[in-house]
């Protein structure tokens, strides 16, 4: 018996959203009694896996066949459910990411397991299994009760956090058995930004909307966001008036978030707007109207225009930056 | 060449949640049903494709898996352009049993491309299209922000952390798409919706999997503390809160 998590690389590194779900599901079986066992495709160096022991893996099976180097989801859902069914699975961890949504359903419905994503807490029970997810965006949380004897999770980004324990950890290797003839996913082209913190890892997030009231007005924007090290994103018509990249666009349609601190300048905080961000730990509003909904959602506020008060947060954080 | 594209059928995104009294169900009085906004983007793309394909798109089918109070949301898809819709009736548990019914449909009646959005603004799932394609036993690629023809030859991007890839799959498949597939939602006409009328809205009973979950309780967020308000002339006072108050850089 195990509860399995797939700890997915980047360039043969970890992130700490892989240390969260780790931590995770290590709190799961710890509950059920049974290993944490991760899943690793790639070549990932040992001092990388070996990490994983921090947070309670207790065995690492690495898979390294060919059929997995370009993100096949039917490949990467065969070798997920073939080592799951081999170490006898009860809980099958993914993030709510990227590959977690690409993958994870087609796991589930390969071990015909039920599943939640966007998980926001541990199990509220464990017979029966219910968990707590997010609906409607965060407006509010279900309580769904999944009755298989298998059951697929994914967890919402930054909700559970890390948490360190100590065990000993194996690493073995582990040959998915993949027919390459039924795989077929043909990469063509691959373009990333090199050098920008991306918006869905960043644990600050500085984000500018129509109260700048120009894209010339970025400048200060991007200085505080570069002296705290925070990831820059927008609001919807700002991405829609092209004044920024539609990759920035966060809430409903767009990027949903869950950073530490969410800094919204000039920025109403239309009910859209903040299904993407109400998630985050901290936020602070700036917004020269009193009645901007965002002040209802926010942690810290400041009444005021953007294009005077950005000037003093970047002043008071370069200060802040000398000391610290 | 046929196109089938999947809706889910929710309420407005604007609508408040409000609980039952003993928070086992969700009040559902007053609430405005409309085309998940993914699906409904999804759709937009799929009568682009069409009307330039120069007639290799033959057809753009709508399915749905629920009741028949989803039918003004289907005759909305008919109305802005879909040729035909199915729906099956079904009031739906969870995403494996709608996958499992839309797969079992297909199984009879084959598809070129299949589209689905990337999540449902209410249960926000967003398991129904790679749950779909691994019941078919068929490609599915998630994230897709574009997709044209080549040709005879489908070319999709798809947006990971930090940029795109351009990707390329035989059909069939199923295109998981998200925010870029396509820019604004159509909008009825009076014309289509007329025409919508005619169409065909086919009702087939469900012969899929039953639902692995369900959903048992709810509960509202906890209220957040009162906003902390800072003088805009001691703007800078913030920095310090963050760090020594919320601790958060």
């Amino acid at each position: 018996m195990s509860v399995i998590v797939y700890t997915e690389n980047w360039d043969g590194k970890f992130k700490k959203s892989s240390y969260e779900l780790v931590s995770y599901a290590h709190a799961i079986a710890s509950e059920l009694g049974v290993e944490t066992i991760a899943i690793s495709i790639g070549q990932v160096p040992e001092d990388q896996l070996n990490v994983l022991a921090n947070y309670g893996a207790n065995k690492v099976l690495c898979v390294k066949n060919p059929e997995l180097a370009v993100l096949d989801n039917a490949a990467y859902a065969s070798a997920i459910a073939r080592a799951a069914k081999a170490n006898n699975a009860q809980v099958v961890v993914f993030a709510n990411n990227f590959t977690g949504k690409a993958v994870a359903p087609r796991v589930a419905v390969k071990l015909e397991a039920g599943m939640a994503n966007s998980v926001t807490t541990l199990p509220l029970s464990f017979s029966p299994f219910v968990v707590q997810k997010n609906i409607f965006n965060g407006k509010a949380q279900g309580k769904l009760q999944i009755n298989s004897d298998i059951k697929v999770l994914s967890l919402a980004q930054n909700s559970f956090g890390i948490k360190e324990s100590n065990v000993s950890l194996t690493i073995e290797n582990f040959d998915a058995q993949l027919d390459s003839s039924k795989f077929n996913t043909e990469l063509i082209e691959k373009n990333t930004v090199s050098g920008k913190i991306i918006l869905t890892d960043a644990e600050l997030v500085v984000s500018g909307g129509r109260g700048m009231k120009s894209p010339d007005n970025w400048g200060p924007l991007e200085e505080l966001a570069a002296i705290l090290g925070a990831g820059t994103a927008c609001s919807r018509p700002v991405a829609d008036e092209g004044w920024r990249p539609h990759s920035e666009h966060v809430g409903q349609t767009g990027k949903v978030i869950a950073p530490n601190l969410y800094i919204a300048l000039g920025i109403s905080g239309a009910i859209q707007h903040l299904a993407g961000v109400s998630s985050s730990k901290v936020i602070v509003a700036v917004n020269t109207d009193p009645e901007a909904p965002f002040f209802e959602a926010a942690d810290y506020g400041i009444l005021g225009d953007v294009n005077k008060i950005l000037p003093k947060l970047v002043e008071a954080a370069k200060a802040f930056k000398a000391h610290s | 060449m046929k196109i089938l594209v999947c809706l889910s059928n929710v309420p407005d995104t604007t609508t408040k949640i409000k609980l039952s009294g003993d928070q086992s169900a969700l009040d559902m009085a007053g609430v405005q049903w409309v085309i998940n906004p993914w699906d409904e983007l999804a759709l937009t793309r799929a009568l682009d494709l069409k009307e330039k394909s120069e007639g290799k798109i033959d057809t753009i089918t709508v399915i749905t898996v629920g009741e028949s109070l989803t039918e003004p949301t289907i005759r909305k898809a008919l109305a802005v352009g879909a040729d035909d819709a199915v729906r099956i009736n079904l009031n739906p548990t969870d995403d494996y049993e709608v996958a499992s019914n839309i797969a079992a449909w297909v199984k009879n009646n084959p598809y070129d491309i299949i589209l689905s959005g990337i999540e449902s603004s209410d249960f926000n799932g967003s398991a129904v299209g790679g749950m779909l394609a691994e019941f078919l036993k068929i490609p599915s690629v998630s994230s897709v922000s574009f997709l044209d023809m080549e040709g005879d030859k489908p070319l999709m991007k798809r947006e990971i952390p930090g940029g795109t890839e351009t990707i390329r799959v035989p059909m069939p498949f199923v295109a998981i798409v998200q925010k870029g597939i396509a820019l604004d939602p159509r909008i009825p006409a009076m014309r289509g919706i007329m025409m919508a009328r005619k169409k065909e809205l086919t009702v087939v009973e469900p012969t899929g999997e039953g639902a692995k979950s369900t959903y048992i309780g709810f509960a509202m967020p906890k209220a957040k503390a009162k906003v902390k308000m800072i003088d805009a002339e001691n703007a800078g006072q913030l920095i310090t809160l963050l760090h020594e108050e919320a601790k958060v850089i």
